[in-house]
C-alpha cells in the first residue's frame, strides 16, 4: 500500500468532527459519489446528506455522517465544511419567516408547501442515517 | 426582646440569599468554561470558510458577489445580540448604550436604520424604544446551535440583497477575559477581503455543479452564518462570566452585611443582659 496520505479536516459550525491523515475519503457530492485519493484535482462541490467514509492509513474505516454542507479538495488537503442540520432553501426560508412573525409578534400559520418540503429533508437524513448505521454493523460483524 | 429576634430574623434571610449567590456564581463559573470552549471550537470552521471564500473571490474577480460589492450606504442594518436573563452586571446596559450611539451616529448621517434582535433584553429594550424590528429570536439557552439562528440571518442577508440594506453590523459582547467584557460593533457586511496580495501561482477549481455563483453565493451564507453564531456564542460566555462577578459581589456584600447585623445583634443582646442584671442587682437593693 502506499503511504501517501492526505490530510482530512470535517468541521461543522460548532465543532471540529476529525482531523487527521487518510488514504482515501469517499463521500457523495452534489453530483454524485467521489472517490478522492491523495494528488486529486482541486474541486468545490457542495455535498449532500449522506456519510463521509474514510480509509486511514492504519487500514482502518471511519464513517461519519453529515448532513450536507461543502467540500473542497486540494491535491493533499480535503476539507469538509459540514452542515449540522439539513438545509434546504425552503426550510430557510420557513425559518426567516418565522424571525419575521415573531418580530410581528404574530402566530405562524406554516403552508402545506414547506411542510413537504421539510418532511422530504428528514426522509433523506433518517435514510442517510439508516445507512450509516447499517454499513457500521457490517464493520463490525 | 423582640429587637433581637428582628436582627435574627434578617440575618438569616441574608444568609439565605448569599447561598442562592454562592450557588449562582458557582453554576456561571461553570457555564462560562463550557461556553467558552464552545467559542474556541467554532473557530476552525469560520477560519476554512474564509480560506475558500478568499481564494474563491481572487480567481473569480470578474464576479462581484453583492455581498462583497460595497455601495452608498443610506440605511444600515444591526443584529444586536443579548442574554435572555438579567442579574448579569451592566453587560446588556454597556452593550444596549454602545449600540444606540452607533445607531445615532448613523441617523445624524441619515440612514434609516433597521434591526434584528437576538435575546429577550434587546427585545423589551426595543419594545419600549421603538424601531424598525425585522426579525427576532429569544430563549436561546446556554448552546444554541447553527441552525436556530438561520432564520433571523436571513432576513437581514435578504434585506441586503433586495436593497433595504446597504451594510450590516453585529453588536455583541467580546470576551477579553473573565473580568472584563466589552461591547463591539462589527461590520458583517458587504464583507471586507483580508487585503492579502500574497503573489501565488494561478489555479482554479472545478466545480460541481459547473458554477462557482452559486457555490461562492452558499459558502458566503454559511459564513455570516458562522459569524453571526460566533458573535451569540461569545455573547453567552460573556453573559455567564459577567454573572459570575455580579454573583461574586453580591455573596461579598452579604457576608459584610451578615458581618455588621451580627455585630448590632451581639451589641443589642448585651445592653438587654446589662439592662436585667442592674435590674435584679436594684431589687435585690431594695430588699
Amino acid at each position: 500500500m502506499s503511504s501517501v496520505t492526505l490530510r482530512l479536516d470535517i468541521v461543522s459550525a460548532e465543532k471540529a468532527i476529525f482531523s487527521g491523515e487518510a488514504e482515501m475519503v469517499f463521500i457523495t457530492g452534489e453530483l454524485g459519489e467521489l472517490g478522492i485519493a491523495p494528488g486529486h484535482a482541486p474541486l468545490l462541490t457542495s455535498i449532500k446528506p449522506g456519510n463521509v467514509r474514510a480509509t486511514l492509513p492504519n487500514h482502518h474505516e471511519e464513517i461519519f455522517y453529515v448532513s450536507g454542507g461543502m467540500l473542497e479538495v486540494q491535491p493533499f488537503i480535503v476539507t469538509v465544511l459540514a452542515d449540522t442540520i439539513v438545509r434546504a432553501a425552503d426550510i430557510d426560508e420557513a425559518a426567516a419567516e418565522a424571525a419575521k412573525e415573531r418580530a410581528e409578534k404574530m402566530l405562524s400559520e406554516k403552508t402545506s408547501e414547506i411542510d413537504i418540503a421539510r418532511a422530504t429533508a428528514e426522509l433523506a437524513e433518517a435514510v442517510a442515517q439508516i445507512r450509516a448505521v447499517k454499513q457500521l454493523k457490517k464493520k463490525i460483524k | 426582646m423582640a429587637v433581637v429576634k428582628e436582627i435574627r430574623t434578617k440575618i438569616h434571610s441574608i444568609k439565605s440569599t448569599q447561598k442562592i449567590t454562592r450557588a449562582m456564581e458557582m453554576v456561571a463559573a461553570s457555564k462560562m468554561r463550557k461556553a467558552q470552549d464552545r467559542m474556541h471550537r467554532a473557530v476552525p470552521y469560520a477560519k476554512k470558510i474564509l480560506d475558500v471564500i478568499s481564494r474563491l473571490a481572487k480567481s473569480h474577480t470578474e464576479y462581484q458577489h453583492p455581498f462583497l460589492e460595497t455601495r452608498e450606504i443610506k440605511r444600515v442594518g444591526f443584529i444586536i445580540v443579548t442574554s435572555d436573563r438579567g442579574l448579569c452586571g451592566g453587560l446588556n446596559t454597556n452593550l444596549l448604550k454602545r449600540t444606540i450611539r452607533e445607531i445615532k451616529e448613523w441617523k445624524e448621517k441619515g440612514a434609516e436604520i433597521s434591526l434584528c434582535l437576538v435575546g429577550t433584553k434587546a427585545e423589551s429594550f426595543f419594545k419600549r424604544m421603538g424601531g424598525n424590528v425585522l426579525g427576532h429570536i429569544s430563549h436561546l439557552g446556554d448552546a444554541p446551535t447553527v441552525d436556530v439562528l438561520v432564520g433571523v440571518v436571513k432576513v437581514m442577508l435578504d434585506a441586503y440583497l433586495h436593497q433595504r440594506i446597504d451594510a450590516l453590523f453585529l453588536c455583541s459582547n467580546e470576551f477579553i477575559n473573565t473580568m472584563r467584557q466589552e461591547p463591539r460593533v462589527q461590520q458583517v457586511l458587504p464583507l471586507v477581503p483580508s487585503e492579502e496580495e500574497k503573489v501565488q501561482h494561478y489555479w482554479d477549481y472545478l466545480y460541481e455543479p459547473d458554477n462557482a455563483k452559486v457555490l461562492l453565493d452558499k459558502l458566503l451564507r454559511r459564513y455570516i452564518e458562522s459569524q453571526v453564531y460566533r458573535g451569540v456564542i461569545e455573547n453567552i460566555a460573556c453573559e455567564q462570566a459577567a454573572r459570575m462577578l455580579a454573583m461574586k459581589n453580591a455573596t461579598d456584600n452579604a457576608a459584610e452585611f451578615i458581618e455588621s447585623l451580627e455585630l448590632v445583634y451581639h451589641k443589642v443582646r448585651q445592653s438587654a443582659i446589662t439592662r436585667e442584671l442592674s435590674e435584679i442587682v436594684a431589687g435585690a437593693s431594695v430588699v
